[in-house]
């Protein structure tokens, strides 16, 4: 029998669970996630462990599912400071990067955004030069002041010569900083590949201390698994794929808990609801499956051309910050975070939060009650209120219909919430509802993804679609699926306008259960 | 005679992404281009068309090329203004105001931007009232106007102005010089005077596209069913409801034409709709009967919030909602449907109007 490692680690708690081939939870466990990430894993895996009488030679694959690029995002915190490089000019100036960000998200990534000429066109032609001199200059400018930069440049995805050289400059020019390159995160539309590249060059900094974290204490241990990640559609990439596209692991909490939660409410159909230390997400089932967005999706207000799981995130959590102010009660999106062991009322520090309240309305029994029984009563009513509200009012904004649905909720702020619900026929709280995530992540699928040009008039297109899937296919097998099970997943093929032979970008997902 | 600003932009686009029936561009990036304009250069005015005088000189202005261009080689913002005054002293008189030819796709966009740097109105009236792939494809073309003279104009400052003998030649060789200049350009094309606006334009369709574009907002906002918001604002008959199961496409001459398949869910489990497309949709069968086709407004939404869905962004998976719209009754004549009715498009098809279709289907 081999074993797998699942492990969450939210921005207020790590979870670990224990699973076998048959994907039973074996062992289960919860750490507070600690500043130094590593600590807070190190003693999770710890805890997993002493529950069972297993040892770290028998778990053969470890998956870390992270929601730490995300809370960077909506929190704005421990994003880098990120220089904007478009080349483009004289094109492009008619939209300006950033110009549909919001105002708080400009600010937390620096002012520096340059638009310099060069870019191609639709054929890999030239429009302008690259003019290196500019790009030297720029690096002048920003020497030791950014840690990342984000490089866009038109047309990169059929030519991405600029983007490689202008990396090749700036990192002659430059100590420490890394890069993010628009033709490799995302493809055309210049606006949402820029934004995504944006994104993915400032969580870098979080993505590097998550991945450092997950060895460090996997080492520590001397467990010598398999490393894996999870990803956006609730497959699995790996440690090194990771730390060059942070930004694919931006949904991969709530993707996860959406999977365990399916998974442990036996649900296929309906609403889950994440309830973490600083952030809730919820999002719609569709046959076990988080559903897809049709259409492009925002990431903390930026519109981006990833495929993701459509969901809403709200900026509460059982961390989150109560204020009563004169014009209402207002709840987060200011955290205690992993610190609500030390900050919260309940547990004898300063700070009044959403669990707080929680405990003085008598929902959870957590820390000391006698912390929180001088609390008035009208502040703990509609502070509750509130919270409840504000949930409401997400699940109703990811139904489709007024139509009441079943919600399962999760995660370890669920304590935050009733057992009843407006708009729900009914509300579960499942057993081992506190590590959603981590189960998510440990029984999830490895994939194989392929995208290539094929030319239609050499290649029919049934065969140019049977190879492109038999390719996925091994991608998936080699990534480490069961043949077996590998199923085709997603199958794309867009014509590229202009090009000769009827050139046909195919994309194909192939995604099967680990092999053993 | 009124103002538009931020939020009416965000509407009108949405309800041009409808009016595009699939193609035309998605107008995220016009609408863009247009707030950039009016946060710049301050809010643009809307004029009714009945507010012009006759003898005004009214100048549209567009894109012209591959949509896919212009999301990535995102224009200077130079180009339409450089086509608009070559065309202006080519013309030795002063524009009045400005208007789209399509209001569907982002062409329903360019024109705002347009507006605010140069200072001029926008008026409320387009020569398609949905999007159509080719330029002499307009009711101006009905009533005699001439497409020419016309300014292209690209991002690397070239611009270039066509005299030509039809419409359909203004077509080939602009066409012809969009691909050399680079695949996406601008141009200002159809000089009108206010008189003939007022006789061949299709009034107050930016209005129209606002209020979809309300209506589907409205409808999201309040959790009401967008299905219905819809068939109410367009006046549109729900045609199918299903899931899309294979999409074939092909570019051939600069175009993008395709065919999707949609398996039938709800009450239409067990059919299949076939969309015919070339860059917009053209014709809808189900089981091999014609139930919509060009001229009228074929549009495909996601079947859960209403919004459109592009043909290029139609995937496999996509739960839709697919509905049929009148188009203006200037392309129900002999001469319209010669331009945009099934035929020219290659289908073998009397065109048949839509009420019509749907009333034969709701008596069988």
């Amino acid at each position: 029998m081999s074993y797998r490692l699942g492990i969450d680690v939210g921005g207020t708690n790590t979870d670990a669970v224990i699973i076998d081939n048959e994907l039973n939870v074996i062992s289960k466990a919860k750490h507070p996630t600690t500043t130094d990430v590593s600590t807070g894993i190190y003693n999770v895996i710890n805890k997993v462990l002493n529950g069972c009488d297993l040892c770290n030679t028998d778990i053969e694959y470890a998956m870390l599912g992270t929601t730490h690029c995300a809370n960077a995002i909506v929190e704005r915190k421990n994003l880098n400071n990120i220089a904007i490089v478009r080349i483009g000019k004289p094109a492009t100036q008619a939209v300006k990067p950033l110009i549909d960000w919001p105002e708080e998200l400009k600010n937390a990534i620096g002012g520096y955004s340059f638009l310099v000429s060069g870019g191609h066109e639709y054929d890999g032609e030239e429009i302008a030069e690259l003019d290196e001199e500019e790009i030297r200059n720029i690096a002048k400018e920003i020497k030791g002041k950014v840690s990342s930069i984000a490089i866009t440049s038109v047309f990169s995805p059929v030519n991405d010569e600029f983007e490689e050289r202008a990396k090749e400059i700036l990192n002659e020019e430059l100590e420490d900083v890394s890069f993010s390159l628009s033709n490799e995160i995302g493809s055309i539309g210049l606006v949402e590949r820029e934004n995504a590249t944006i994104l993915n060059a400032a969580v870098v900094n979080a993505a590097e201390e998550a991945v450092r974290a997950f060895k460090k204490a996997l080492k520590s241990h001397g467990i010598e698994a398999k490393k894996y990640f999870g990803q956006n559609d609730g497959t699995l990439m790996s440690v090194d794929y990771a730390l060059q596209y942070p930004i694919l692991t931006i949904a991969s909490g709530p993707t996860n808990s959406i999977r365990g939660a399916a998974s442990l409410a036996g649900l296929e159909e309906g609403i889950v609801v994440d309830v973490g230390g600083t952030t809730t997400d919820i999002g719609a089932l569709q046959k076990g499956f988080p559903r897809e967005s049709a259409i492009s999706v925002e990431i903390g207000g930026v519109k981006t051309n990833f495929r993701m799981p459509d969901l809403i995130t709200l900026g509460l959590g059982g961390g989150s910050i109560v204020n009563n102010q004169e014009n209402g009660i207002k709840i987060g999106p200011e955290s205690v975070g992993y610190r609500i062991t030390e900050e919260s009322l309940i547990f004898g520090g300063e700070t009044l939060t959403a669990t707080d309240i929680s405990v003085a309305k008598k929902i959870s029994e957590i820390g000391d009650p006698s912390n929180v029984k001088d609390l008035e009563n009208d502040l703990v009513e509609r502070a509750h209120e509130k919270i409840v509200s504000m949930v409401e009012e997400g699940i109703d904004r990811m139904k489709t219909s007024p139509q009441a649905l079943p919600t399962a909720l999760v995660g370890g702020g669920s304590v935050l919430l009733p057992q009843e619900l407006k708009g729900v026929s009914e509300v579960y709280k499942p057993n081992n509802f506190e590590v959603a995530n981590a189960i998510g992540v440990a029984i999830a699928q490895v994939s194989g993804e392929i995208e290539k040009i094929f030319n239609i008039d050499e290649i029919p297109r049934d065969k140019a679609l049977d190879k492109a899937k038999d390719m996925a296919r091994e991608e998936a097998i080699e990534a480490g699926a069961d043949p077996d099970t590998i199923e085709i997943v997603n199958v794309e093929d867009v014509p590229l306008a202009y090009l000769p032979g009827n050139a046909t970008r195919i994309s194909v997902k192939a995604a099967g259960q680990l092999r053993h | 005679m009124r103002e538009i600003g931020k939020e009416e932009l965000n509407d009108i686009a949405v309800g041009a992404a409808v009016l595009g029936t699939g193609g035309g561009g998605d107008p995220y990036i016009g609408k863009l281009m247009a707030i950039q304009a009016v946060e710049e250069y301050g809010p643009i005015t809307l004029l009714d068309p009945d507010e012009l005088n006759d003898d005004d000189l009214i100048l549209p202005g567009a894109m012209m090329g591959a949509p896919t261009v212009l999301v990535e080689k995102v224009p200077s913002g130079d180009e339409v203004f450089n086509a608009f005054e070559s065309l202006e002293n080519y013309l030795g008189e002063e524009v009045k105001a400005t208007m789209p030819i399509e209001a569907g796709g982002v062409n329903s966009m360019i024109p705002f931007a347009l507006a605010a740097r140069m200072g001029i109105p926008v008026v409320d009236a387009d020569g398609m009232g949905r999007a159509f792939p080719e330029l002499q494809m307009v009711t101006f073309t009905i009533y005699g106007a001439s497409a020419t003279p016309m300014a292209l104009a690209d991002e690397k400052g070239n611009n270039l102005i066509l005299n030509t003998i039809d419409n359909k030649w203004t077509e080939d060789l602009a066409r012809g010089a969009t691909v050399t200049m680079g695949g996406s350009v601008m141009i200002a094309n159809y000089p009108l005077s206010g008189e003939k606006v007022k006789e061949a334009g299709i009034k107050n369709i930016v209005t129209f596209a606002e209020e979809i574009g309300r209506a589907i907002r409205t409808a999201k906002n309040k959790k009401t069913d967008p299905v219905k918001a819809l068939k109410e604002v367009t006046g549109g008959f729900p045609l199918f409801e299903g899931k899309v199961v294979d999409i074939k496409r092909k570019t051939k001459g600069g175009f993008a034409r395709g065919e999707a398949e949609i398996e039938g869910i709800n009450s239409y489990n067990g059919q299949t709709l076939t969309l015919n497309f070339q860059n917009e949709h053209l014709v809808a069968k189900v089981d091999e009967e014609v139930i919509a086709s060009v001229p009228d407004l074929i549009t495909v939404h996601d079947k859960e919030t209403g919004q459109p869905i592009t043909t290029e962004g139609m995937k496999y998976g996509n739960r839709v909602l697919v509905m049929g719209i009148p188009c203006t009754d200037k392309w129900r004549c002999e001469k319209g449907l010669e331009l945009v009715g099934p035929k020219y498009f290659g289908y073998d098809i009397e065109y048949t109007p839509i009420e019509e279709l749907a009333s034969k289907k709701g008596s069988e």
